[in-house]
């Protein structure tokens, strides 16, 4: 709850702030420092000091577990505002106000971590989205970014509008928003079993699931997040392809847990073909992508159907190897971007020779992409790991593993490809001014990279204390 | 008159809905029908509504069961209003460097 009503106090605060103050460069350090004030409050939360109580009637539960989440999400942000916050003010016209935005995205994934109801669900994901549709738009001028902002307002809508429809035929068939239904009644035995769930209920979670893997970008309702991720200005495809997404799956995991019991033995067959379709169109499209920033949009695709993994096992290791995922994927993924955005040329050929021109940068982006690519000793390998290691334990769907696997090794093809072209092709990759205080954040990225590649319990540890 | 009726109608209107969607080529027209969509869902919550409530006011006639999905409409019809605000400041963005609300438009980024 409080970092509900911080963030979004935090973004009318931000939008002031671009009225009050003339000078846009104070707008990164305000923003920095009320990121540092949600975080306090969260971890507040988390330890039980509650600045304020309100009673939701049930509509949110905070659980430890969302917390931590909600944590991780913060803190990534607090990386990404540090790394590209210059960015974000050059985006265009009105910097204040995409901080603003962006606190308001918080607020909405705040609310994603504790939702406990249907509506709270919906309320969260619109108060992700439509701030979104606003910085996908923000570079005015530019068509490609008119476009892309148009694509993703009416995808989103579209999948509002699925969702919604779901939400009301499973009220239609339970009579609650309680997002465990109350038709799944525990047998004698300790399974569950469903005993009338009745076909207005069952189609009402097969919409809701097809509107949650639009808005995780996952096969086959995945064709605008290419277009969008690439038409979006870089700063805010960064934010978007990481914080927004591992939001997204937090819920989509909530809130089937609950409900994926009605559909029976058909929900693994159903989820399986899902990943199996989400690896294989994010993997094999992103190896003939030329341009690193779409590459890295059919990457996170592809990094889609390995979180769904975690939804496919649903048990406590997944959720610990979600938390893993999540902070692993967000942290390389920020790192990439922040360099992308200082490059001029975004195809892979602008990255020819970056390791000459400037070293730290091609370091870093190599364990970042290491890390995405699931190389042993950095954070990534871990989040595989444990994803995979959670549907091993679940004693079924071996055969999904080694798919995944392959696809994994498939991964490597594409992301070493960049390396290759930043350490072993000539050519001088142009970027625009570099400072020392950046390069000290993105070695900071990558430090902490390799820190939960070798130790992982540093952060799962803390979970359970 | 009976729940199904309402159920059928709403059906109806959500599929034209859908239809109009990922038919139609004028942005506008597409987002009106998103619209109908959501009006549609609408209807249906508060049809739902006043069935549980009729269910559960035979054994309790002071029963306020179903409210919530009344509710529900009221925060749907706020979520759907602050999107058509942003929805149309896109559009008219759009507009005003293209000078056209065709939705072919968006096949621009596909390479």
């Amino acid at each position: 709850m409080n970092a509900i009503i911080v963030s979004a106090l935090l973004g009318v605060v931000m939008m002031f702030s671009g009225i009050l103050l003339k000078n846009k460069s104070t707008l990164k350090y305000i923003a920095i420092g009320g990121l540092l004030l949600l975080l306090i409050a969260n971890l507040f939360q988390t330890y039980g000091v509650y600045t304020v109580v309100v009673n939701s009637h049930e509509l949110l539960r905070f659980q430890k577990f969302g917390l931590f989440f909600n944590t991780i999400a913060i803190t990534a942000t607090l990386i990404y505002v540090i790394l590209s916050g210059k960015d974000i003010e050059n985006a265009g016209n009105y910097p204040a106000e995409y901080f603003a935005l962006i606190f308001f995205v918080l607020c909405g994934v705040s609310i994603l971590c504790g939702f406990n109801s249907l509506l709270m669900l919906f309320l969260g994901i619109e108060i992700l989205s439509i701030p979104l549709y606003i910085l996908t738009g923000s570079d005015k001028r530019n068509l490609k970014s008119n476009e892309a902002s148009l694509k993703y307002f009416l995808m989103g809508a579209f999948t509002a509008g699925i969702m919604l429809m779901g939400i009301a035929l499973i009220y239609g068939a339970t009579g609650s928003f309680g997002i465990s239904s109350p038709s799944i009644i525990s047998t004698p035995t300790g399974g569950t079993s469903v005993p009338r769930a009745s076909y207005l209920e069952i189609a009402g979670v097969l919409l809701l699931f097809v509107a949650m893997c639009f808005k995780v970008s996952a096969a086959p309702f995945h064709f605008w997040t290419p277009d969008v991720y690439d038409g979006a200005p870089s700063v805010f495809t960064s934010f978007m392809a990481t914080i927004v997404k591992v939001a997204g799956f937090f819920a989509f995991i909530r809130l089937l847990e609950g409900q994926s019991a009605i559909l029976g033995p058909t929900w693994k067959i159903l989820l399986s073909f899902v990943i199996i379709a989400t690896l294989l169109i994010g993997n094999i499209t992103a190896v003939f992508q030329q341009s690193v920033k779409r590459m890295l949009a059919y990457s996170s695709i592809a990094q889609a159907g390995f979180m769904l993994f975690a939804l496919y096992s649903a048990s406590d290791i997944a959720k610990e190897g979600i938390l893993l995922y999540a902070a692993a994927y967000s942290l390389a993924t920020i790192g990439i971007f922040a360099v992308l955005i200082k490059m001029k040329d975004y195809t892979l050929d602008g990255f020819n020779g970056l390791a000459k021109t400037e070293p730290v940068l091609a370091l870093t982006t190599t364990i970042c992409l290491l890390s995405l690519s699931g190389i042993p000793l950095t954070a990534g390998f871990f989040a595989k790991y444990y994803m995979l290691a959670s549907v091993v334990k679940t004693g079924t769907g071996l055969w999904l593993v080694i798919v995944a696997v392959l696809f994994a090794a498939v991964s490597v093809y594409y992301y070493f490809r960049v390396i290759q072209a930043m350490y072993f092709k000539e050519g001088v990759a142009e970027t625009t001014e570099i400072t020392a205080g950046f390069k000290a954040g993105l070695v900071f990225v990558a430090a902490l990279i390799v820190l939960i590649g070798v130790l992982p319990s540093v952060l799962l540890n803390y979970f359970y204390f | 008159m009976p729940i199904q009726y309402y159920i059928y109608l709403c059906l109806a209107l959500f599929s034209i809905g859908i239809i109009g969607a990922l038919t139609r080529r004028n942005v506008i027209i597409v987002f009106m029908c998103i619209e109908l969509m959501f009006n549609a869902v609408n209807l249906l919550l508060v049809a739902f509504s006043k069935m549980h409530l009729a269910a559960a006011s035979i054994s309790d006639k002071a029963s306020t069961v179903g409210s919530d999905g009344q509710l529900f409409v009221f925060f749907i019809m706020v979520v759907a209003a602050a999107e058509v605000s942003v929805g149309l400041a896109i559009i008219v963005m759009l507009f005003r460097n293209t000078h056209s609300v065709d939705i072919n438009f968006l096949n621009r980024l596909k390479n």
